[in-house]
């Protein structure tokens, strides 16, 4: 399947049927999402199936041929440095996706809500409109949708958060340390606790959204806080539910011996994607929980 | 393309369909980026000759106004999503690893997948015109609330959005990867041709956008289906913030589909002026200029929404700012051909037809970055001629340049260059009989996406339908040169063309499968 072309510059790989079939599951996956939100539920939800079974066929596969790759160093520094910016330009494409969404965030917050109270240039907006409207935050705007609620507070489960998100960056940068420096068990151990901390914030993050829903009254319907609150946090915790689970596989791996001093870029591109989500959390807790 | 040529290096392409399905070389899969991007052309093409067959005449009379608004609708997202940015990434395929000396692009199997994505997220969208109550009707830009009423087809327009995206950040992050990583030794940065330059710039647009423009329909997404209220002013939210997402998206996205066409120009007239391009350095500094305004001027598309005066105000300023390195390019490319030793073969037709018409649509966008003109101007067909001039007018005008440049290296046979020459005045006549007449019937005042309209705009509106359907059949002469030349035609030489400068001229006609497996020497 796999094989170098002609003079050892670059590594080729040869017709890869991977990405059309994952191209295939992807599609169906959409779309029978698309048919279940659009009222076909039973239709749906079974293109839906068939389409995740084929994506994770095809991931299965594709990964495990790069990493047999890998393994069999077929990959040396011309290769190496592709994947880095490669990884770099895909992390900076996320950070970009989750600045819509804080955009979104500072424009409701900054613009909409003092808008809506008649601020600038719209004194009828709040006349007309919305009488009596005054921009607080948190809110669930003029309509007062989904009912009161009280607002996220940045102590408790959201410091508690923080501070597993910044051990485990500490840890994932002691086993990286330790790889580096041929101590594997360092790794087992730093890696293992990494993922670990990664579980146990989405877990506390679950704890958090439960107790939003029944004990403040706050649910994605409330309004722009609602929304923002949950949509944020929400895509935040999906990426560190991606990135634990991809710091898991790199300790199987780890465990079967893959990598050595020189030649671990799977482990420093999840590493980087852990910093990433760190990073986006420290931003959430400033902007969504603090201020 | 031939076979001999492809066994040189050991590794042809496999046989049969899977050839295509499973390829991950990086011509192969121009190849299908091109070929999928002409068929959309006949597809968004024949949308737009159903607009304009409705509004040859003032009242309805061939289809009703929601299939016209799904006409409207999918001809813009057809035209961007599937014709101009595939075929220039199919451009970028093809070239950019033979210009900087690299063997293939940087991550193949992604090639490979980028394009599919493609085909998939294209294939989602129009299977959206067969649902139960049709396809979006809201335009490419999809503004809430009103997009946010589309029956059935909804989440799969959304997705289909999601899956184009994707494609288009894999296939952005390809292309940077390999300027940054496979040069050739010697192939400076600053010594890259032009048309890499053009599209690593517009890569790296790419990768900012494309996640803000996911992230503005996922909003879309929530908002219809799980109860938030981004765009829901009684809880606080606003219809106004989808704007700003998406033009935050969409007006770098404009730039993303000039900047290659700006790049293939830069190829093309230094070849038929036999003269190095004027400015080299100031072209890249341009292109980098206006990557970085673009990023600052996304309100000129709502100062009628009703922002501050002072958001009006820097948005206006800004807009007017990017004149100035798009200025630069005009200007240099003129200088380049200033006492150059001209030959007009069909490239350089068009090549020059696009300063043109290019430049027009350049002034009325000066035109409408003014705030208090284009209070007049808005939402008129004012601003359907202007983005018609850039786009039809400039990007697929170079297109077609590019395609007439490269096809002798691509196929290894010489097009028919009389019948190039008939395509293109036909196609620069019509486009202006089609497009020029709509610049007074904006001023006069006839709305844009609209079925129906005022008597008083009947003789316009019939003479642009009139242009436009010669320049849909000016099209089918094209096809055909095309498609003749892929299969015979005159043996192209290595060199094709007698000015022609760079490392992809260097190998033979046509390429052979794998090129560059070793450095190439570049002085």
């Amino acid at each position: 399947m796999s094989s170098h072309t002609g003079a050892q510059r670059y590594f080729i790989p040869h017709n890869s049927p991977w990405s059309f079939a994952i191209t295939v599951g992807f599609f169906a996956l959409l779309f029978g999402t698309a048919m279940l939100l659009s009222g076909m539920e039973k239709s749906g939800l079974a293109i839906l199936c068939a389409g995740a079974v084929v994506m994770i066929v095809c991931m299965v596969g594709w990964w495990r041929l790069v990493i047999h790759e890998s393994e069999s160093r077929t990959y040396r520094a011309l290769e190496d440095s592709s994947f880095r910016w490669g990884m770099v330009f895909f992390i900076f494409s996320e950070v970009c996706f989750f600045g819509a969404f804080f955009g979104a965030l500072f424009y409701s917050r900054l613009f909409v809500l003092p808008f809506l109270s008649g601020a600038s240039n719209n004194l009828f907006t709040e006349v007309l409109l919305w009488p009596g409207f005054v921009a607080q935050w948190p809110s669930n705007g003029p309509g007062n949708l989904g009912g009161t609620f009280e607002g996220m507070t940045p102590g408790g489960i959201a410091a508690m958060n923080t501070a597993l998100l910044f051990i485990s960056a500490v840890t994932v940068t002691i086993a990286h340390w330790g790889l580096k420096n041929g101590h594997r068990n360092i790794v087992k151990v730093f890696l293992a606790l990494t993922f670990f901390l990664g579980f146990t914030f989405v877990v506390s993050q679950a704890h958090e959204y439960i107790h939003a829903y029944q004990q403040l009254g706050l649910t994605l319907g409330s309004g722009i806080y609602g929304t923002t609150f949950f949509v944020l946090t929400g895509f935040h915790g999906t990426h560190v539910t991606i990135g634990a689970i991809a710091l898991l596989v790199i300790w199987v791996r780890v465990m079967r011996g893959h990598f050595d001093e020189h030649h671990h870029f799977g482990f420093e591109a999840i590493a980087w994607y852990w910093h990433f989500v760190d990073v986006v959390w420290l931003g959430l807790y400033l902007f969504v929980y603090w201020l | 393309m031939s076979t001999e040529a492809t066994t040189v290096h050991g590794h042809g392409p496999a046989p049969g369909i899977m050839r295509w399905i499973t390829t991950t070389n990086h011509k192969d899969i121009g190849t299908l980026y091109l070929t999928f991007s002409f068929i959309m052309l006949f597809v968004g093409g024949a949308m737009a000759m159903v607009i304009r067959s409705e509004l040859a005449q003032p009242g309805l009379q061939i289809v009703n106004p929601d299939f016209f608004n799904q006409m409207m609708t999918l001809h813009g997202l057809v035209m961007i999503f599937g014709v101009l940015m595939p075929a220039l990434v199919g451009f970028a395929n093809w070239l950019v690893p033979m210009q900087v000396g690299a063997p293939d692009m940087a991550l193949p199997r992604l090639n490979n997948w980028s394009f599919w994505l493609l085909v998939a997220g294209m294939s989602m969208l129009l299977s959206t015109l067969l649902m139960p109550g049709g396809a979006m009707e809201m335009g490419w830009t999809m503004y809430a609330p009103q997009s946010l009423q589309t029956p059935f087809s909804f989440a799969f327009s959304i997705f289909s959005i999601h899956l184009m995206g994707i494609s288009s950040i894999l296939g952005s992050i390809n292309i940077i990867a390999t300027i940054l990583n496979l040069r050739a030794p010697g192939m400076k940065l600053l010594k890259m041709p032009l048309f890499c330059w053009s599209w690593f710039v517009t890569a790296f647009l790419l990768i900012v956008i494309m996640p803000v423009l996911a992230g503005g329909v996922t909003m879309l997404l929530f908002d219809r289906f799980f109860g938030t209220s981004f765009f829901d002013a009684a809880g606080g939210g606003s219809p106004v913030l989808f704007q700003h997402v998406f033009w935050f998206f969409g007006h770098p996205e404009v730039y993303v589909m000039i900047l290659p066409a700006f790049g293939i120009i830069s190829e093309i007239i230094p070849t038929f002026s036999r003269k190095p391009i004027f400015g080299y350095t100031a072209m890249v500094y341009a292109l980098a200029c206006i990557s970085f305004i673009s990023f600052a001027v996304w309100a000129h598309h709502m100062f009628t929404s009703g922002m501050p005066t002072a958001a009006n105000l820097f948005f206006m300023y800004a807009s007017m700012l990017i004149a100035v390195p798009t200025g630069i390019k005009i200007f240099n490319w003129i200088a380049t051909m200033w006492r150059g030793s001209l030959t007009f073969e069909t490239p350089m037709l068009f090549a020059t037809g696009f300063i043109v018409t290019f430049t027009i649509g350049g002034f009325t966008g000066v035109m409408m970055a003014l705030v208090p003109a284009d209070f007049q101007y808005h939402n008129s067909y004012f601003i359907v001629a202007h983005f018609h001039y850039v786009l039809a007018g400039g990007t697929l005008m170079a297109l077609f340049g590019g395609i007439y440049y490269w096809l002798p290296k691509w196929t290894g046979h010489m097009y028919l260059e009389r019948l190039g020459k008939t395509h293109f005045w036909l196609t620069i006549i019509s486009l202006n009989v089609l497009f020029f007449p709509q610049h007074f019937l904006g001023l006069a005042g006839m709305p844009r996406r609209v079925p129906d309209y005022a008597l008083q705009f009947t003789d316009f509106n019939l003479i642009s339908s009139i242009g436009a359907f010669v320049f849909g059949a000016s099209q089918l002469l094209f096809l055909y040169n095309v498609v003749r030349t892929v299969h015979r035609g005159k043996q192209a030489t290595d060199r094709v063309w007698e000015g022609a400068h760079g490392l992809e001229w260097t190998v033979p006609s046509p390429a052979p499968y794998h090129t560059f497996q070793e450095a190439p020497d570049v002085k």
